[in-house]
């Protein structure tokens, strides 16, 4: 039996041009990654800081949604409470047609992909436009994100070429970056300036200020908020902090992490509506207090959505984002799938080697292969465990408990070595589909040792 | 100081080479090895697939087998991490754990214990060391290059002390190699992808040698090599070490 991230990932590294394109692009992304870290005596001590400020702010989480909530008040923003998905969708629904709006831009925001509240909006007639880049290409051409922060990076520029000459009139064949950057721009400039209300999500809220911070490269959140009258928040309850200094330390941290820049371009903050304007914040749990209950993975609540920990996965990097079925891939998405539903999402817990890079290259130090362990060792119990992984264990199990039994295997064992091919090397040899079997020696330790010839 | 050698399963039936290897230096560098009988496997392989439940007698049986050392060495690095981080959890309860405490990879404890600074081999050959993610980022053999702290190699800190060794190190210095236990059999066309790659950038440093603290890794890379026809060999760095003896 085979995971379904096993089967995509196995079909994904069919085409291998695309597979290495991939692989390539996210590993260069890393590199720019351990350069900058590299060029911050403190940055250790920077990400020791971080983790702390998550744990310290996520266990004490009533407090600061408090203060938060009451500070932005008093600027004057209207703020909403959703318990779930549908709650969110319904309050954003309702603002619109408060004000009548029939158009919504959006800037980048996973807690909407979450709430899936595009497909929510459009079927009660609101047009939703996407306006970071990435997502734009990916809402024309009807796909999911594949990656968290840089959605279209399984893309090549060819396709994005094509894509826009069908969609947006480009010019056929031209598919020069600067090109169809201008035609995008020109695009979504149109959008920008025929919008009714903006919506973007929160990288930070900060609880003392009552502050929404929003980092983008694009300046896509500035404009979706600097035309339209209408501001909505879409922000998860896990993404308040506590104050500036704070701020300061996860700034320092966010853009070095994701894409290997000191910062990002755009780091905007929002406190109140513009004049004659409104802004609105819907704070949504959608399960976050439970995570924050579970003793083994309210960790996870300490993520700052940074998709380090895909770019240095080696299993990510070769199987790509849409080879995992839950919306967030690699191994923050494999955690997070398991917390929304073990028994819809087990299917991402055999994409880890547990190699244990991600728990390093963390900004906020969550131990992310650990609590992939943890959710194997669950796994048979709700009987999504893998048999043959099961026999073999049991298999193993025995042997190695009955040392008698396990020497008489150790004789025996290099005949094997002269079994006919055919035989060792039949389909249920998951091994043998791309390896050679190693070679069983003739005599092993434990026998040379009992007849005294290791001296 | 009496030493408790674990030689574990793998090692046992497919590489005894690298176990007489280790014995043999050990036993060169003035240590009182013993290599306890009915010791077997720490458990790893089954309790990394998800079913931990299943390597606690393991881990009871090892306790009964180790506690008594001062030292439990091993010639494999994610054997050694694994009882060293695991069996605290898994025996709590139902066992008494001193092994934790005192296992130890052989390299480490050549560095860090013996701290020797003497070898008496010749091994003129270039070698590509193969960092492997639980010698690197479990037990800190070398500086993880995700990292930001000083850099250092316990095991390029030994071969040097080989005569004759050229050491190098592929690109993507500590990349994983895809072998992760019973991964590479559920997941086996992203293992041997992974292994591919990291084999190829291993043979671009124009080493003739793959070594390593882990036979695991090599053993999954070896099988890529074999299958592939290419054109390198695979060496335990305690069989460097051991070179001449």
């Amino acid at each position: 039996m085979s995971t379904k991230h096993t089967k995509a990932a196995s079909a994904f590294l069919l085409n291998k041009s695309r597979a290495q394109f991939l692989n390539q692009s996210i590993w260069y992304v890393r590199e720019k990654r351990d350069k900058v870290a590299m060029q911050l005596a403190e940055w250790e001590e920077l990400r020791e800081l971080s983790s702390s400020i998550k744990c310290h702010t996520v266990t004490h989480l009533d407090t600061y949604l408090e203060q938060f909530a009451s500070q932005a008040e008093t600027n004057g923003v209207i703020v909403h409470w959703a318990k779930d998905a549908n709650e969110h969708n319904k309050i954003v629904y309702d603002i619109l047609q408060q004000h009548g709006a029939k158009k919504l831009v959006k800037s980048k925001s996973m807690l909407t992909e979450e709430c899936h509240l595009n497909n929510y909006l459009i079927n009660k007639g609101i047009d939703v436009v996407e306006t970071d880049l990435g997502e734009r290409i990916l809402q024309l051409m009807q796909v999911a994100p594949s990656h968290i922060v840089m959605p279209a990076i399984h893309l090549k520029r060819q396709q994005v070429g094509k894509l826009f000459e069908d969609k947006l009139g480009s010019e056929p064949g031209n598919s020069d970056p600067t090109y169809l950057t201008r035609v995008a721009r020109l695009h979504l400039r149109n959008e920008f300036m025929t919008a009714d209300a903006g919506l973007t999500g929160a990288n930070f809220g900060v609880a003392a200020t009552g502050d929404v911070v929003v980092c983008t490269n694009e300046g896509n959140a500035d404009m979706s908020t600097s035309l339209p009258p209408l501001h909505i928040v879409s922000m998860g309850i896990e993404k308040v902090i506590p104050d500036y200094r704070s701020l300061a330390v996860f700034t320092r941290l966010l853009a070095r992490s994701a894409t290997g820049q000191p910062s990002t371009t755009y780091t905007s903050h929002f406190r109140k509506a513009r004049p004659g304007c409104e802004m609105h914040i819907v704070l949504v749990d959608n399960g976050r207090s439970d995570i924050l209950a579970n003793p083994q993975h309210w960790e996870t609540l300490k993520c700052l959505r940074c998709g380090a920990c895909m770019n240095t996965c080696p299993v990510y990097r070769r199987s790509g984002g849409y080879s995992y079925t839950y919306f967030i891939p690699g191994p923050i998405g494999i955690n997070l799938g398991m917390l929304r539903s073990p028994r819809a999402y087990s299917d991402n817990v055999s994409a880890c080697s547990l190699c244990c890079s991600c728990d390093n290259v963390c900004p906020a130090k969550i131990n992310l292969s650990e609590q992939i362990y943890s959710w194997r060792q669950g796994l048979d119990a709700i009987h999504k465990a893998d048999p043959m992984k099961k026999i073999i264990s049991s298999g193993l199990k025995y042997l190695y408990g009955h040392p008698t039994l396990y020497y008489m295997g150790l004789k025996y064992a290099p005949l094997i070595n002269r079994l006919p091919r055919n035989i060792l090397y039949n389909r249920l040899n998951a091994w043998g589909k791309g390896r050679e079997l190693p070679t069983f020696a003739r005599k092993s330790f434990s026998e040379m040792w009992k007849k005294g010839i290791v001296r | 100081m009496q030493i408790g050698l674990f030689v574990p399963c793998y090692v046992d039936a497919v590489f005894p080479e690298v176990g007489v290897a280790t014995y043999k230096l050990l036993k060169y560098l003035g240590v009182n090895v013993d290599y306890p009988m009915k010791q077997t496997c720490c458990g790893q392989p089954m309790a990394n697939a998800g079913f931990e439940q299943k390597a606690v007698p393991l881990a009871a049986h090892f306790e009964d087998i180790f506690q008594g050392y001062d030292y439990v060495v091993a010639p494999s690095a994610s054997c050694a991490a694994f009882v060293k981080l695991n069996y605290p959890r898994l025996l709590e309860g139902k066992h008494a754990c001193q092994t934790s405490d005192k296992m130890m990879d052989v390299c480490e404890f050549l560095h860090d214990v013996l701290k020797v600074e003497k070898l008496p081999g010749v091994f003129p050959h270039k070698v590509s060391i193969h960092n492997s993610c639980h010698g690197v980022r479990e037990l800190h053999l070398s500086s993880p290059s995700e990292l930001n702290i000083p850099r250092f190699s316990k095991i390029r800190d030994l071969l040097s002390l080989v005569e004759g060794v050229t050491v190098v190190e592929p690109e993507r210095i500590d990349e994983c190699c895809g072998f992760g236990g019973m991964f590479s059999i559920e997941e086996p066309e992203v293992s041997v992808q992974m292994g591919t790659e990291k084999l190829d950038s291993h043979i671009a440093t124009g080493a003739e040698y793959i070594t390593g603290p882990d036979s695991s890794c090599l053993m999954h890379l070896q099988g890529i090599a074999r299958r592939q026809n290419k054109p390198i060999e695979f060496i335990h760095v305690v069989q460097i070490l051991a070179a001449g003896l």
